[in-house]
């Protein structure tokens, strides 16, 4: 046997018998209390987050070698675009799909994200950001009877930042940072009013610009901003939701002016 | 469509804290920074601030209405936010806590501060002059209930400034905000210097 066999079988060996340890986290509905429980996962090469919750589910033993329910959690693209896996990893808020196992400290501390409701161990209810999206019409509404032609052209310096924008998963991360999201107040947060930003830049979606800036002006909308600016030192995408902050106060100013002393609309 | 109230009054507090408070602490302290010359070059401006024309209408509309919104208003904002440095420990979310902690002090200290000068004046017969401020600050005790006021006020008002740039869409780019943050903080400096000045003048 040469050395490098000898060294791939000891590394086969190493990984056999190699435990990674979490420490969940967990709530059994809605209303109960949560508690944690331990569990240790073999390790196996390129390991993330979620194989290692599949692993649990396929063999749900707490590492005291009791049984336990399998844990819950939401997921669905496996690779950083949908937002649904968003969780507390080590006390950092992220995604499960992108958190891997090499690359975290030992034991892994795996919590649901505060600012929601939690529905179930690690999966949440984030409605509200939905309803955020429909509170601002996060959409262009090009629907109706016939056919309407082509769109005005977009300007390509234009679609280079807001293409940023468009790159917001609704994943949660920047409202579970923000201190104006919480039970006493009805802030919408920062991913909807970049939204706004977003829509209002497309040139079909600017001929109802004042729409959704009249919604941001709304209970809960832009004015529940502190600019203690944590969203965007948290945000996965890296998206300038402080910069969209910025110019949706510029333009919900003007919006307002407008609104009181005429001029346009 | 009817202004919203929210909004408008966010914005209204946004507004007061600079216009008119900000500018009144800016002249409060250059007012009180003449007892760095003499007592007497004090108790002249004093006397001069005490006898403008109109003064109950200038008091009124550019300094107790707005400072009451302002103060009461912003308690209310206080207790809508959820501190969370310990899990995010960025600058920002410092100064975020910061400005709230100061506001809450400035409140108890502005009162309290009215109450030992304006109202004792107004309906105690005393007089509002250096030996006034000197007998107050000979208690070390509370010249720095003072010191910690005044560096509350500069921090509140300059970190103020920085989010009012932001709130009214002045400072909109990472940068300019950036920039913001060094001017503002020059404005603490300054602001600080000329306000401890003033009250070590007292001493």
């Amino acid at each position: 046997m040469s050395d490098a066999q000898a060294q791939e079988t000891r590394n086969a060996e190493e990984t056999d018998t190699k435990k990674v340890k979490f420490i969940i986290t967990r709530q059994d509905d809605p209303d109960s209390p949560s508690y944690d429980q331990e569990f240790e996962v073999p390790y196996r090469e390129n390991m993330n987050v979620i194989s290692a919750l599949m692993e649990i589910r396929r063999n749900p033993v707490d590492s005291q070698g009791n049984q336990a329910n399998p844990v819950i959690w939401d997921m669905n693209c496996l690779e950083e675009v949908c937002g649904a896996c968003s969780m507390i990893i080590n006390g950092t808020a992220r995604q499960s799909c992108t958190a891997l196992i090499d690359q975290l400290e030992q034991p892994i501390r795996l919590e649901p994200m505060k600012t929601f409701p939690v529905m179930r161990d690690l999966q949440v209810d984030r409605s509200r950001m939905f309803d955020s999206l429909k509170k601002v019409k996060a959409w262009i509404p090009i629907d109706g009877t016939y056919d309407l032609g082509p769109g005005p052209r977009m300007a390509e310096n234009k679609r280079q930042w807001s293409y940023e924008l468009s790159k917001c998963m609704t994943c949660g991360v920047c409202l579970e940072a923000c201190p104006n999201v919480n039970d006493d107040s009805s802030f919408i947060g920062p991913a909807a009013i970049s939204q706004v930003r977003l829509f209002n830049s497309h040139p079909t979606g600017e001929m109802n610009k004042s729409e959704r800036l009249e919604a941001l002006m709304g209970e809960g909308g832009i004015s529940g901003c502190s600019n203690a600016q944590n969203c965007v030192e948290v945000c996965p995408k890296g998206i300038p939701l402080t910069t969209s902050i910025a110019a949706m106060n510029r333009e919900t100013n003007i919006q307002s002016f407008k609104n009181f002393f005429g001029g346009g609309n | 469509m009817a202004l919203n109230k929210e909004f408008a009054a966010r914005r209204l507090h946004s507004l007061l804290g600079i216009i008119p408070i900000g500018l009144f602490l800016m002249q409060h302290f250059v007012v009180n920074h003449f007892a760095t010359r003499s007592a007497e070059a004090f108790n002249g401006a004093a006397h001069f601030m005490e006898n403008l024309p109109f003064r109950i209408f200038l008091e009124m509309f550019l300094i107790y209405i707005p400072i009451l919104f302002h103060g009461i208003y912003g308690l209310f904002i206080v207790f809508q936010g959820k501190a969370n440095a310990k899990r995010f420990g960025y600058f920002r979310n410092w100064m975020y806590i910061f400005q709230r902690i100061t506001g809450v002090f400035l409140l108890v200290f502005i009162t309290w501060h009215v109450w030992d000068t304006w109202v004792q004046a107004q309906f105690f017969g005393a007089e509002v002059n250096y030996q006034m401020m000197a007998d107050i600050v000979a208690n070390p005790w509370m010249l720095a209930f003072y010191i910690v006021g005044i560096l509350s006020a500069t921090f509140h008002f300059s970190n103020g400034l920085w989010s009012f740039l932001v709130t009214w869409g002045i400072t909109v780019t990472p940068k300019a905000q950036l920039a913001a943050t060094y001017f503002t903080l020059a404005v603490f400096v300054a602001m600080s210097v000329i306000g401890l000045r003033a009250i070590f003048a007292f001493v």
